[in-house]
């Protein structure tokens, strides 16, 4: 049905995308699967007109055609499920499944709605406010409106991160009933399991090319070979240090911010831990972190802190806009997290700024402005900002949007500097790196605590049923 | 003066007319996601257009028809720098003021304490002798009658019309918008010139029909304001929102009354009054729906209203 | 950015404006030459009008630096007029004491300092109302002008009214030896000049080399990313807003002790507002500023000839005012898109 040849595309010198080809079938399900920065996204805001490509040929139906906005691909039938819904979430039910759509009848549009409702299990208030709704709901609704509105072809973008397990049921009969009616769907996804449950072919993209192409039956060990260039080492780190003196407590801590919020949350962290917060995005770990850095205020419980623990570090998933200063250079940064005098001179924090540019390998002078940076020296900025005699260090997606390098780095750097004394807590959505990483773990599901465990004594089955809500 | 029930009626809906159109013009453009600051400039603007045009033409409708096309150009350079080319719309808008403002009093310096047209009351037929209600409602200049009827037109705009869905989304997620096929810097930019258009109206109603002439002071200055804040504590609800330019209306008129009971106070403070009245009354009814957040009863929650989510972000396409 | 860029954005601002209001002016059948020609005389061509335009240069230069730190912090402080207001009350206060025994000079500085006071108090009360009330300050500094407008009004024709008869034109004149010495020849105070620009200097200490200033500034660009950096944006803002209402306060204090020698209705004569485009026109720099506080002084000062020789509303002044301002907005609207586009 459609079929894209030699696909490219370039971010200034940045090559996001190489020669990518591939085909849809009508009455198929073709799963798209690679790392974070594979080229997954990019890919999809070519087929939605988002962005244009820099090269290669469009097919519909065999006819090259150009995508130049949204509406273009839309009118051929083109609809996309995001992973963050596109939505309205002040409006209602009805009014969002009616926005955009042609036709404004809020009588008839009900009736379809409920149908397609009732069609798919589904089961929304068209009165409700979308943002009273799950996300899991939020997609169901989203996945109707492209259905009315005649998509043929639909892009689903990690559609399963953030859902309950009853949800993904049903959207994954939905998906199986749309193939049967003739759809032509792109699954893109990271999660192997459900790559295997659902498609009828797979293609694997790393760094921008296609790394890898099978139909079912699919051999697993190849898929995971194309996807990383060596398999996964699943192995614990070495415990540096054994758990000792509890640092931080946190006591039936509950919060209604987040997706999911808190749950009477109760969890010790002692000092020489490596605590890994398992979890779908967005199932309160963020929450947790912010809570403990003190950003946030539980709604009741406590949080304590021990010993001499006055300071903590905390750098958030979204560096820039959540860590750092855009309008800031680099040496104003080391300015302000360090005690200098009240007046700035021109030598103000300069050497510091000089030693940590070196130290930390940051490509930059201390008068770039960090927002001229790019994500892996972000994060190394953001390391460099520490002081030293920060003991603890709470980190929310360390590793997101760097390559494997600043990746290997970043997680070098932070294991160097633990000390005895000290700990790490991270959040992240990738298991691998959290069997890698943490020398304990903890998985969140809708805001709890659903496993706590020493990752010696736990296995990638147990985490990835524990995350996704399956219980032993 | 006379005072009966339906004449103070009949007094407050002159008063609040211009106000009412300028802060539903508002409500529209703010729905968008688009913060028009420029108000109280564009409603000088406009009285002054519209006065010079009925003047030279001496037609009133020509008077009307300039004002709102010099609001809907304040609206569209507003829609230029401050939408299209991604400017604080803030800074845009606040210029803005100063400068209509000032090209107000300066184009309009030869026109100043002179006779001009104005609009004569429109009695409707039949209603306007039903005893009560007909005094209060059905005997007004037309521009009250539009007022009147702008209300429930813009409220079944906004929440009955495929459009007003349109523009609802726009100012909640433009991004939704785009990937519905929907261009929201277009819908952004009709609706800020539309407002605009509104505002300009109301101008023309003050120097046509509510405060008629044109002079420097013209006697509307500050009214831009207050619609402005009107928009945001009314929730962006054309019933709220207007609700509220009656309740000033009011207080002008209480103003007015109290002006000749208690001669002792000097007049000028009654003049002056109703502004901070209003605006901190306002601000009391804002701080009294937040301190009662977390138990938000429905009822309360009908009455507070949630900014559009994308009010005053500037969209970039991508 | 470089020099270069910098001077072809000023040219283009200047053309753009200039160009628009002398088409608007040639269209009216009135020769810009001619408004330029007054416009000059009436401000720079005698060391009298020169003294004119410094007077209104000092308040707005006032303003325009509490506005510097309410914008770094990332505030929108309307409520200038208010301060001044205020600033103007609290030295007249201090001014209408008797029998203090204190002598003039001391009262008098007890005066501005009583205007800073004074109007940092307006300007705290802004904040308040933002960061604990959750009110816009656009929203809560308007209403506070209103207010600040209703008790000048009710001051002078109430409490404060003209021994015999209340009157619009404002209290009674302060003792002689309650006013700021000026030189004979002179229309402004020297010890006002040499506080405004020892504010000026202060100010721009402050915001480009200090800790307290880089805090200012990291509050106002991310609010969210300073509180890692142990900022507290909501007490930051809240500084930002007394210090802006302090300084324009003391705009308030200088016009009250050094011009007017009285508290009058229209004290503030709009230069709180005037300072919010001065300001904005710098691009919200602070090197930029003086030297706008002065040319937009010059057109004010200027454009009172208009009405005697030309028989043309002196409004004209602030129509090129908001003309440059806007063009201002235009260009770097321009400049920002091209370089995006790139």
């Amino acid at each position: 049905m459609i079929e894209l040849a030699d696909i490219s595309k370039n971010f200034g010198k940045v090559q996001a995308l190489h020669k990518v080809s591939l085909k849809v079938q009508s009455g198929s399900i073709h799963g798209i699967i690679g790392e974070n920065g594979a080229g997954k996204s990019t890919l999809m805001k070519i087929l939605t007109g988002f962005i244009s490509k820099s090269g290669g040929d469009f097919f519909f139906h065999s006819e090259s055609i150009d995508l130049h906005s949204p509406k273009d691909a839309r009118e051929i039938g083109i609809g996309m499920l995001y992973q963050e819904p596109l939505d309205f979430p002040q409006l209602s039910v009805l009014d969002n499944f009616m926005a955009g759509g042609t036709d404004f009848s809020p009588v008839k549009q009900r009736t379809i709605l409920s149908k397609l409702c009732n069609s798919f299990g589904f089961n929304l208030d068209p009165e409700n406010k979308v943002e009273e709704l799950t996300i899991g709901e939020r997609q169901q609704l989203e996945l109707m409106r492209l259905i009315r509105d005649g998509a043929k072809i639909l892009i689903l973008d990690e559609p399963t991160s953030g859902i309950s397990v009853k949800q993904q049921e049903l959207l994954f009969d939905a998906l199986r009933s749309l193939k049967d009616d003739g759809a032509a769907i792109l699954l893109v996804s990271h999660k192997l399991e459900e790559i295997k449950l659902l498609c009828d072919e797979v293609t694997v993209l790393r760094h921008g090319k296609i790394a890898g192409y099978q139909k079912r039956p699919f051999a697993h060990d190849k898929m995971l070979q194309a996807m990383f260039d060596t398999l996964p080492a699943s192995q614990p780190p070495a415990v540096k240090h054994i758990a000792g003196e509890p640092l931080l407590d946190f006591r039936k801590v509950s919060s209604k911010t987040g997706r999911s919020g808190l749950h009477s949350v109760s969890t010790t962290i002692r000092s020489g831990e490596v605590v890994g917060l398992a979890g779908v995005d967005g199932s309160g770990q963020s929450v947790l972190l912010r809570t403990a850095f003190g950003l946030l205020q539980p709604e009741s419980g406590s949080i304590s802190r021990f010993q001499e623990l006055e300071t903590c570090a905390f750098i958030p998933a979204d560096r820039l806009a959540e860590g750092l200063i855009p309008g800031l250079t680099i040496r104003e940064h080391h300015i302000l997290s360090k005690k200098t005098g009240p007046i700035i001179t021109s030598k103000s924090g300069l050497e510091k700024t000089r030693d940590a540019i070196k130290t930390y390998s940051i490509r930059g002078t201390p008068k770039t402005e960090v927002e001229n940076l790019s994500g892996g020296n972000l994060q190394r900025l953001l390391l460099s900002l520490i002081s030293a005699d920060i003991q603890l260090i709470l980190m929310e997606n360390p590793t997101r949007g760097l390559d494997v390098q600043s990746a290997a780095w970043t997680w070098k750097h932070l294991h160097a500097r633990l000390k005895a004394e000290g700990a790490i807590i991270f959040a992240s959505p990738d298991l691998e790196e959290i069997m890698e990483q943490s020398t304990r773990i903890l998985v969140f599901y809708n805001g709890s605590i659903t496993l706590d465990t020493p990752t010696k004594a736990t296995n990638y089955q147990q985490l990835s049923r524990a995350v996704t809500g399956e219980r032993g | 003066m006379e005072v009966s029930i339906p004449s103070l009626v009949a007094a407050i809906l002159v008063m609040a007319a211009p106000l009412v159109l300028a802060a539903l013009g508002e409500t529209l453009t703010e729905k968008a996601g688009v913060v028009n600051l420029s108000l109280d400039g564009t409603i000088l603007l406009g009285a002054m257009s519209g006065f010079v045009i009925a003047s030279e033409s001496q037609s009133v409708l020509l008077g009307f028809i300039a004002a709102a096309c010099t609001g809907a150009s304040v609206g569209a350079v507003l829609a230029i720098i401050g939408v299209r080319l991604g400017q604080s719309q803030v800074a845009v808008g606040f210029a803005l003021t100063f400068l209509c403002r000032d090209l107000a009093y300066f184009l309009g310096n030869p026109y100043a304490r002179q006779q001009g047209p104005q609009l004569e009351t429109l009695q409707i037929p039949i209603l306007s002798k039903i005893p009560f209600l007909g005094e209060a409602f059905f005997s007004h200049s037309a521009i009250v009658y539009v007022s009147l009827l702008a209300i429930p037109g813009c409220y079944y705009f906004l929440y009955h019309t495929r459009q007003g869905l349109i523009l609802r989304s726009v100012g909640e997620n433009p991004d939704g918008c785009w990937a519905r096929g929907i261009n929201p810097l277009r819908v952004q930019i009709l609706y800020t010139v539309i407002g605009g258009g509104l505002v300009g109206l109301a101008g023309a109603a003050f120097s046509l029909a509510v405060k008629p002439g044109w002079g420097h002071p013209q006697g509307c200055e500050g009214i831009g304001w207050i619609a402005l804040a009107l928009v945001i504590f009314g929730g962006w609800n054309p019933i709220r929102v207007a609700a509220g330019a009656y309740f000033f209306g009011m207080l002008q008129l209480l103003g007015i009354y109290f002006q000749d009971y208690f001669t002792t106070i000097p007049p000028q403070i009654f003049q002056v009054a109703p502004f901070p009245l209003m605006i901190f009354a306002l601000i009391l009814i804002n701080l009294g729906h937040k301190s009662r957040n977390q138990k938000l009863t429905g009822w309360i929650k009908l009455f507070s209203g949630r900014p559009p989510n994308w009010l005053g972000k500037t969209y970039k396409q991508t | 950015m470089n020099i270069i860029m910098q001077i072809r954005r000023i040219v283009l601002i200047s053309v753009l404006a200039l160009g628009a209001v002398s088409l608007l002016l040639i269209l009216l059948g009135i020769s810009p030459l001619t408004i330029g020609i007054t416009l000059a005389k009436g401000s720079i061509f005698s060391w009298l009008k020169f003294n004119h335009v410094l007077s209104v240069w000092i308040p707005l230069l006032l303003c325009s630096c509490g506005l510097l730190f309410t914008f770094r912090a990332g505030l929108w402080n309307i409520g200038v007029e208010g301060q001044v207001i205020c600033g103007a009350i609290g030295a007249t206060l201090v001014l209408r004491l008797d029998n203090t025994g204190l002598p003039p000079a001391a009262l008098l500085s007890l005066a501005l300092f009583s205007s800073f006071l004074a109007g940092g108090l307006w300007g705290a009360l802004a904040g308040l109302l933002k960061t604990k009330g959750g009110v816009n300050e656009i929203f809560g500094g308007l209403g506070l002008n209103f207010v600040a407008q209703g008790a000048v009004l009710w001051l002078i024709l109430g409490p404060w009214k003209r021994a015999g008869m209340a009157s619009m034109s404002g209290t009674d004149l302060f003792p002689r030896e309650l006013w700021m010495w000026i030189p004979p020849g002179w229309r402004v105070a020297p010890a006002a000049m040499v506080l405004v620009i020892i504010i000026f200097l202060l100010t721009s200490l402050i915001l480009n080399a200090s800790q307290f200033g880089l805090k200012i500034k990291a509050a106002g660009f991310n609010p969210q990313a300073s509180r890692l950096f142990g900022i507290r944006p909501g007490l930051v803002g809240f500084t930002a807003m007394s210090i802006g209402g302090g300084l324009a306060g003391l705009a308030g204090g200088v016009q009250v002790s050094c011009v007017y020698h009285r508290l009058i209705p229209s004290i503030s004569s709009g230069y709180g507002y005037l300072a919010l485009l001065v300001v904005m026109l710098a691009g919200y720099k602070v090197t930029p500023v003086p030297i706008i506080c002065l040319l937009f002084a010059c057109l004010a000062a200027g454009s009172i000839q208009l009405p005697i020789t030309l028989q043309i509303d002196s409004s004209l002044s602030g129509v090129i005012q908001g003309a440059l301002v806007l063009s201002g907005l235009l260009v770097y609207g321009l400049q920002q898109g091209k370089s995006r586009g790139h």
